[in-house]
């Protein structure tokens, strides 16, 4: 296929789709999956074939639409009229009502049942209209399953444009405009990594998707996977073309069997229509990408572990320098980015890098993909754009915390991250304001806690993790964490003392400035943020400890 | 000296569809050793776990020292050395299950059955593991019987789901 046969078989798709009249799309994210979505699918396929209605009426799955709380989810485009918790019963009802005779079901629209009331058009809803999609922008709305529905949802058409109107400097130009950052979580400059990997001279350059979504309470990178796999490859893509890499490797988490799945169609299909592969479009740029599937390490996500596990060796890091950028993949020049960073280029390219850079705010820009999580009323995948105050996310469009609890603490960043308490609700999500408070950005899971939680013992559920994920190269993290996690134990049980406190803050500090990469570095964050916000409750324990012992009251 | 009995001797039969499925996959990535971790995923899903005279076997397929084999399996999660069982149960003990109570579930679960995280029951009918994150947080407290996923779990629902499965047996 060369670059004309793009454009036409996108106009194709296009007069393909137009016989339908309407669209409805069913939710087949992993969520809605395992809420019973594709029994759903089959009962509303077959209600509308028993209508005679198929060749009119369009039914797909999709990606993860947002509110996995609410699911089965079922969207009646094109008026994005919603409908929550549908089941093989009263699908029928949405079939008659919604699709055939156009009146809504007031009663089984998305919120309903939390809502004074709710809206036919979901995207009125608070939950949608404080949030502003780009890496999601398709996710919800398209078959992942099918490269037509990308290709007439613009797709692949920024590789286009990257091959033919932009040279690869033009492309990494964009990408320093739009002053993207990296997803992973540490948000390094995506425009001056490529650059970097651009700039060596080697015979042979990779690029490699980072989908070992490691951190517990974190769903981003894969739902962008299973919702539009296309863009992320698509990004890769665009990525070779860039810094000169001919090979591309997507390192996938083996817990996510569906983003696999789906990953592996995309790259079927896009071989298939000369999209991957040799002279893409007819270029003399040729590129093509592998899958490996991650075997359930957390210290993969660093990037030197990551390659090495890649090589099929025990994912254990190595210190830098040298970068990647210079010495990665089998000692070539690696460019490693993470899936959403990838799923943004594509937008970036086709808008322009100007576009971008002026959403968010100054040292932020763009958007970002969160995973709401834990004690909230509508859980699920969001994007906001960056600078977004904490308490919006939580309570405009999270619904707050349910159950008449009060709100104690977000935690972002997972085992690398902190604990934000409500004093500072209304901070600004950013890269920078983040770690000014102690946590960080991270990937993106945010998990939200009310005043029920114990915060040493969420210290300690951290601790726990980052003792048995380290891969116990360095001595302070394989020893450290573990006395840290003791000494937690040992205060979460009642027996600490005031002298275990003081060991914990001493031992933080080492760990973080002596351990070999970022697993080490940061594994004392839930631990410092918890005891920088909500030391009372260490002493909490200590005190009932002596007060039994007879020390204070005795 | 090679000495008798040495595992790395014993023979697997290759009409064993199990071992032709490893072959096929091993040549499907030349004969490479870096392909180790993907052929080590091949004869897991095909053996349920990693038997020694499979490990064996793959060392000397792919010319891998035993060594390596055994350090790489050894180091992550996701492989086994022991039979997970004929049913499983996987509580998911993420951060957001956590904190929705997933330990309320391992611990019914080991009252009813009197198993912990990684352990068996002696007629290998049950095997119950927890997992890091299985990014169903939307979900919390998600557990997975079979490879169903099971939602919003309460602690008291969890025997039966896992009786069904089992049959009456336990």
């Amino acid at each position: 296929m060369n670059r004309h046969d793009l454009i036409n078989s996108a106009e194709q798709a296009k007069l393909k789709l137009s016989q339908y009249k309407q669209r409805v799309c069913v939710c087949c994210g992993a969520g809605c999956i395992s809420s019973g979505a594709e029994g759903v699918m089959k009962k509303l396929q077959d209600e509308i074939k028993a209508r005679s209605l198929e060749n009119e009426i369009e039914v797909i799955p999709t990606g993860c639409m947002g509110p996995c709380n609410q699911g089965p989810l079922v969207k009646v485009m094109p008026d994005y009229t919603m409908y929550q918790k549908v089941n093989c019963e009263n699908i029928a009802r949405v079939v008659q009502s919604q699709i055939i005779e156009k009146k809504p079901i007031e009663d089984l629209l998305l919120f309903a049942d939390s809502r004074p009331k709710a809206f036919v058009n979901a995207q009125e809803d608070p939950f949608f209209k404080k949030q502003m999609k780009i890496v999601l922008a398709d996710c919800g709305d398209i078959n992942p399953e099918a490269i037509d529905d990308y290709i007439v949802h613009d797709g692949y058409k920024a590789l286009e444009k990257a091959l033919f109107e932009i040279s690869s400097e033009g492309v990494i130009a964009q990408l320093k405009l739009s002053r993207l950052r990296g997803r992973g979580g540490a948000g390094f400059p995506t425009g001056l990594k490529w650059d970097t990997v651009s700039k060596y001279v080697a015979d042979q350059k990779y690029v490699i998707c980072n989908g070992d979504e490691g951190d517990p309470g974190a769903f981003m990178d894969r739902s962008v996977l299973e919702g539009n796999p296309h863009r992320v490859l698509e990004g890769m893509a665009i990525a070779g073309f860039a810094v000169g890499a001919t090979k591309g490797y997507a390192y996938i988490r083996g817990e996510y069997p569906l983003a696999i799945k789906r990953f592996e169609l995309a790259l079927k299909q896009a071989r298939k229509m000369g999209l991957l592969g040799a002279n893409i479009l007819g270029s003399n740029f040729s590129f093509d990408v592998e899958i490996r599937i991650g075997a359930g390490a957390f210290v993969c996500g660093e990037e030197t572990a990551l390659i090495a596990s890649i090589e099929g060796k025990r994912g254990m890091p190595r210190p830098r320098p040298p970068f990647p950028a210079e010495v990665g993949l089998w000692g070539k020049p690696t460019l490693i980015n993470n899936v959403e960073t990838l799923a943004s280029i594509a937008p970036i390219i086709n808008r322009g890098g100007e576009w971008y850079g002026a959403i968010g705010t100054p040292k932020s820009a763009g958007t970002k993909v969160f995973a709401l999580a834990g004690k909230i009323n509508y859980s699920g995948l969001i994007e906001v754009p960056m600078g977004t105050s904490l308490r919006e996310i939580v309570f405009d469009i999270g619904g707050g915390v349910p159950g008449g609890h009060e709100f104690k603490s977000a935690q972002t960043g997972g085992p690398s991250g902190g604990c934000i308490p409500k004093e500072h609700l209304d901070v600004k999500v950013d890269y920078e304001s983040l770690v000014s408070l102690g946590s960080i950005m991270g990937s993106g899971g945010l998990i939200v806690m009310d005043d029920t939680a114990d915060m040493v013992d969420v210290a300690r559920f951290f601790m726990e993790f980052c003792m048995d994920e380290s891969c116990g190269k360095c001595v302070p993290c394989r020893v450290g964490t573990k006395m840290m996690y003791d000494l937690l134990s040992k205060i979460c049980s009642g027996q600490g003392t005031m002298k275990d406190v003081q060991r914990l803050e001493e031992l933080a500090v080492y760990v973080k400035e002596t351990s070999l990469c970022g697993l080490g570095m940061s594994a004392p964050n839930p631990l410092l943020s918890t005891l920088r916000y909500y030391k009372e409750e260490y002493l909490n324990h200590i005190s009932k400890n002596q007060a039994e012992q007879g020390v204070l009251h005795g | 000296m090679k000495q008798k009995n040495n595992i790395l001797d014993v023979e697997l039969p290759k009409t064993d569809p199990r071992v032709k499925l490893i072959l096929a996959k091993i040549k499907k990535e030349n004969y490479k050793p870096d392909a180790l971790i993907e052929v080590l995923h091949t004869a897991q899903n095909a053996y349920g776990y990693l038997p020694m005279n499979v490990l064996a076997f793959i060392t000397r397929e792919l010319k891998v020292p035993p060594s390596r084999v055994f350090s790489t399996v050894t180091f992550y999660h996701f492989f086994s050395l022991k039979s997970k069982g004929e049913h499983t149960c996987l509580v998911c003990t993420g951060t957001a299950c956590y904190v929705k109570g997933a330990q309320a579930i391992l611990d019914e679960i080991e009252k009813q059955f009197s198993l912990k995280p990684g352990q068996v029951t002696a007629d290998n009918k049950l095997g119950v593991q927890s997992a890091r994150c299985i990014g169903a947080c939307g979900l919390a407290p998600a557990v997975i019987v079979d490879e169903e996923v099971h939602a919003k779990m309460k602690p008291e629902d969890i025997k039966n789901i896992i009786l069904s499965k089992i049959g009456a047996h336990a």
